[in-house]
């Protein structure tokens, strides 16, 4: 098998020096040597000259570059982790530099969508299976790479930074990828967990965004556990439904991807969609709220699609929908949450 | 008057490879018996693998000869050996001798009586390929074939005689026929034709000599060899027999060997990965892994077996779709499918086919009107990238993939099986869509279609059961609502071949009405009773609702519901 592997010299790919780029690179570093690729120069002078990135204090085996086409050729396994906007992009550049004995397991919880020419996602009068791809399809759409993993969990990169406990899922359906991943990622504060339902863990991955900022927006409107154990609970029924329309299995969303990512999301003003969710209910307007951030918030793009998803698909769900008019069309969250109490919808559990 | 095809461009092809002794699957019978010894000896080992002790050993063995015993009191071909209760009796015996023995003795004699069995089972599943016989063959089929069709179109005493028509006017050979010469001279081809009539393997076998190519080997289903007709054929085409009574670890093992060291021999190999015949008449959906796997494992095993720097033997996957008008076992075919669906809600009725009425079928086959047409697909390496003229695998965006790489872990050639079924999985659902893709769309095709997807839409409230019993008095189609909505269809047929999804026969095109014609007229053409008919007032009616669907089924999986 591929264990021996794992002494080799050769480097390991991080794709994206971003908060959870610079987290990755930094649990791979304690095994082996990485090789960071970041498109700004800046970023790149900075960890050389400061060892700091993005308030991770970076590993000294951490080399970072800013060709893509060095990191294919010195690297066989290599953590892609960019936001899903720019992912198809970056595949593109990076696909004449791959072959089918490269690995990528990648780290972006979002979806990849393609439109017909002229359409938006605001324009479009449905979105199906066929628009909206999982990052994974998208690897495998853009180049010859079959070995394909994800890393889903509750992995909050400034938690990781402090050296906090975690863990992960590898999710992949080759159990190859899934033991490297493991070998790769693990130490004695970190736990690696593995699951053969790619598609599941990625959409447990990217769907939870939608309940993180109304977890949010609960925190902002002032109100306490009850609601959030509702909302949680609630959420999941939402994720499990929505998720099975768009191919993944319920059990995905029962695991570390799922509940685990789930409740750590719903419970940290850490992280940036809980930030747009609090904000929201806090009265400022999504424009104001996109001026104020740095980094990309998933939640908000996720929350589009899984609206008109679950329109074509004819899925139930209702928080989706409801944040969907918070956010463009002006529904103010008071009124969002009173609607959301009254949803005539009273079976708890109706998917196992 | 029938719409014509365009005028038929299929022309005679070379052989590539001249002499029948240098044809790979000589070569294998020629060496039969070496070749035996080696799948026996490599399967037998295979399953030490899976069973490393003795006590595993001697359980197979025992569920083995359960089986075995149980199939032959129940279920007994005329194809079977004579001998085969005397050879499992005496394998049981020697089995319960073994518990009064030590453990080496034991250890030693259960090797032995495994190595017995897996013999006998290679021995069972070999061909036998015999270059005279097929010569044989081939020259009947085309002599007898073609006095028929002479015989029956040009109605003239004496017409009999000419050679005006032949199996080329009848059967077209559409697609990548070139491509597939190409790839045949310069690796192995392995052909996996789509499934619908037992008819299929004469068929590919006519389709496979009749481009130049040498013979397949080919692992035929045992019960066909009960038809005495088939048999005959099937002998002489090189096959192989595949029995789908016996699913013991041993006979698996050793059939799954064969294949896979046949084809890593280079023998160019034929299989129908839908398993059986499509019983819905749905183009296969569900393809059965085994075969393919061997496939990518004979593909590694090349690659692993190469010296440095040797230029290995590449397979090439080329995926073929059969057209009918008609299948002959469209109603028995139809009402399993329907039976097995329905379960207590569909009773069916039992009829088979033998030897007599297959001569019948193909009588009316060659003197009337109705075409079958074989689209060849474009090569696939075994894991589903597109191949060119050369035999490079090549990636979306036409660069040139070491298909090697796909083994590889940290640069060293690796078996992982578990990798391995993943990529049968993918390949599966690569040549499924490929399926789709040179499918050829029929005139017949498109009026069941239309037909059944317009009553079905009349009765919403009807599940698949209710519409099949619909009353006979609503088992009418106004012909103008008909026509306009077959046009609204086919308009969207032309648009799915725009984009890559699909093809049509030439005979589509034209005018609507004609076109309508021929497919009333061909639809399950030799069937008693009619799938699809006018009624004296020129409305569509049918007479058998089952086979309507089942003819109907065949562009299910195109979203054409929409058009209706």
């Amino acid at each position: 098998m591929s264990l021996k592997s794992l002494s080799d010299d050769k480097p390991v790919g991080v794709i994206g020096a971003g908060n959870f780029g610079s987290a990755v690179a930094n649990l791979v570093a304690q095994h082996r040597n990485v090789l960071l690729y970041a498109r700004d120069e800046k970023v790149i002078r900075r960890i050389l000259e400061t060892k700091e990135n993005r308030g991770h204090t970076m590993h000294a085996n951490i080399t970072p570059t800013t060709d893509l086409g060095r990191v294919a050729e010195q690297c066989e396994v290599i953590f892609p982790i960019v936001p899903s906007a720019h992912f198809r992009t970056m595949m593109k550049q990076l696909s004449p530099f791959l072959h089918p004995y490269h690995i990528l397991i990648h780290g972006t919880k979002g979806f990849d969508i393609t439109l017909p020419p002229d359409q938006t996602l605001e324009s479009v009068d449905k979105l199906t299976r066929d628009h909206v791809k999982t990052i994974s399809e998208v690897i495998m759409e853009e180049s010859v790479v079959v070995r394909v993993g994800c890393l889903a969990g509750p992995n909050l990169s400034k938690e990781l930074a402090a050296g906090q406990p975690a863990a992960t899922v590898v999710a992949s359906h080759f159990n190859e990828v899934i033991s490297l991943g493991k070998k790769l990622l693990r130490n004695d504060r970190f736990q690696v967990y593995g699951n053969n339902d790619l598609t599941g863990v990625e959409l447990a991955g990217v769907l939870k965004n939608i309940i993180a900022i109304a977890a949010g927006a609960l925190k902002g409107l002032g109100y306490g556990e009850n609601a959030k154990g509702l909302l949680i609970s609630r959420g999941m029924v939402e994720m499990v439904y929505l998720g099975r329309a768009l191919g993944g299995n319920t059990t995905a969303f029962l695991g570390i991807a799922g509940v685990g990512d789930l409740v750590t999301t719903c419970n940290s003003s850490l992280s940036r969609n809980f930030t747009v969710g609090y904000n929201l209910a806090q009265g400022m307007k999504l424009d104001q709220i996109l001026a104020n951030t740095d980094e990309v918030a998933e939640g908000i793009n996720t929350i589009k699609i899984a609206k008109k998803c679950s329109d074509y698909y004819g899925v139930r769900a209702p928080i989706t929908n409801t944040l969907y008019r918070v956010l463009f069309e002006d529904l103010p969250m008071s009124r969002a949450l009173s609607y959301l109490m009254r949803y005539p919808l009273n079976v708890d559990i109706d998917f196992l | 008057m029938e719409v014509v095809e365009k005028k038929n461009k299929n022309k005679k092809y070379k052989p590539i490879l001249e002499d029948i002794p240098d044809w790979p699957v000589y070569q294998l019978s020629k060496n039969r018996k070496e070749f035996i010894e080696e799948v026996a000896m490599k399967a037998f080992q295979r399953i030490k693998e899976v069973r490393p002790t003795t006590k595993h050993v001697i359980d197979e063995l025992e569920a083995t000869v359960y089986r075995e015993q149980q199939r032959m009191k129940r279920n007994r071909w005329r194809v079977d050996p004579e001998d085969e209760p005397r050879f499992w009796a005496g394998i049981k015996e020697e089995l319960v001798a073994l518990a009064s023995k030590t453990p080496e003795e034991t250890q030693v004699k259960a090797d032995e009586l495994l190595l017995r069995i897996v013999s006998r089972y290679a021995n069972e599943i070999a061909g036998n390929f015999k270059p005279t016989s097929y010569r044989f063959t081939r020259e009947i089929v085309k002599f007898w074939f073609g006095r028929l069709l002479n015989g029956a179109r040009v109605k003239k005493f004496g017409a009999i005689f000419r050679n005006r028509y032949t199996l080329r006017d009848k059967i077209h050979i559409v697609g990548k026929v070139k491509h597939l010469r190409k790839l045949a001279s310069q690796g192995t081809v392995i052909m996996v034709p789509t499934h619908f009539s037992n008819l299929d393997s004469i068929l590919i076998g006519w389709v496979i000599h009749s481009l130049g190519l040498p013979a397949f080997i080919y692992g035929a289903g045992l019960n066909l060899f009960n038809i005495k007709i088939f048999a005959y054929f099937m002998n002489s085409l090189g096959a192989y027999k595949v029995d789908r009574r016996k699913k013991n670890v041993p006979y698996l093992e050793t059939l799954k060997l064969y294949s896979t060291l046949a084809i890593q021999k280079g023998a160019h190999s034929l299989f129908f990965p839908g398993g059986t015949r499509s019983r819905s008449g749905m183009i296969e959906k569900q393809l059965k892994l085994g075969l393919l796997n061997s496939t990518i494992e004979a593909q590694r095993n090349l690659y692993l077996d190469a010296k440095p720097g040797e230029e290995v033997r590449k397979i090439f996957i080329v995926p073929v779709s059969l057209n009918y008008h008609f299948v002959l076992e469209a109603p028995d075919l139809i009402d399993e499918y329907l039976s097995a669906k329905g379960q207590d809600r569909y009773l069916p009725e039992q009829d088979k086919y033998g030897s007599w009425q297959l001569l019948q079928f193909l009588f009316k086959f060659f003197t009337k009107g109705s075409n079958i047409s074989v689209s060849i697909g474009r090569g696939l390496d075994i894991m589903g990238n597109y191949v060119d003229d050369d035999g490079n695998s090549l990636d979306a965006q036409g660069r040139v993939i070491d298909t090697k790489d796909y083994f590889l872990s940290s640069g060293e050639l690796s078996i992982d099986k578990q990798r391995e079924d993943e990529y049968t999985r993918m390949l599966s659902q690569k040549i499924v869509a490929e399926y789709h893709r040179i499918n050829r769309v029929f005139a017949s095709h498109l009026v069941a279609f239309v037909a059944f997807e317009m009553w079905q839409k009349k009765h919403p409230k009807l599940d698949l059961f209710g519409l099949l019993r619909l009353p006979e008095e609503d088992q009418v189609l106004d012909y103008e609502e008909f026509r306009a909505t077959c046009k609204r269809v086919r308009k969207q047929i032309y648009q799915l071949k725009d984009e890559g999804k699909v093809y049509y026969a030439t005979h589509l095109k034209g005018k609507i009405d004609l076109v309508i014609r021929h497919g009333l007229e061909n639809v399950g053409i030799f069937h008693l009773k009619r799938p699809l008919l006018l009624n004296k007032e020129g409305n569509i009616i049918t007479k058998d609702f089952n086979t309507l669907y089942y003819y109907h089924n065949r562009l299910v999986g195109y979203e054409l519901e929409k058009f209706i």
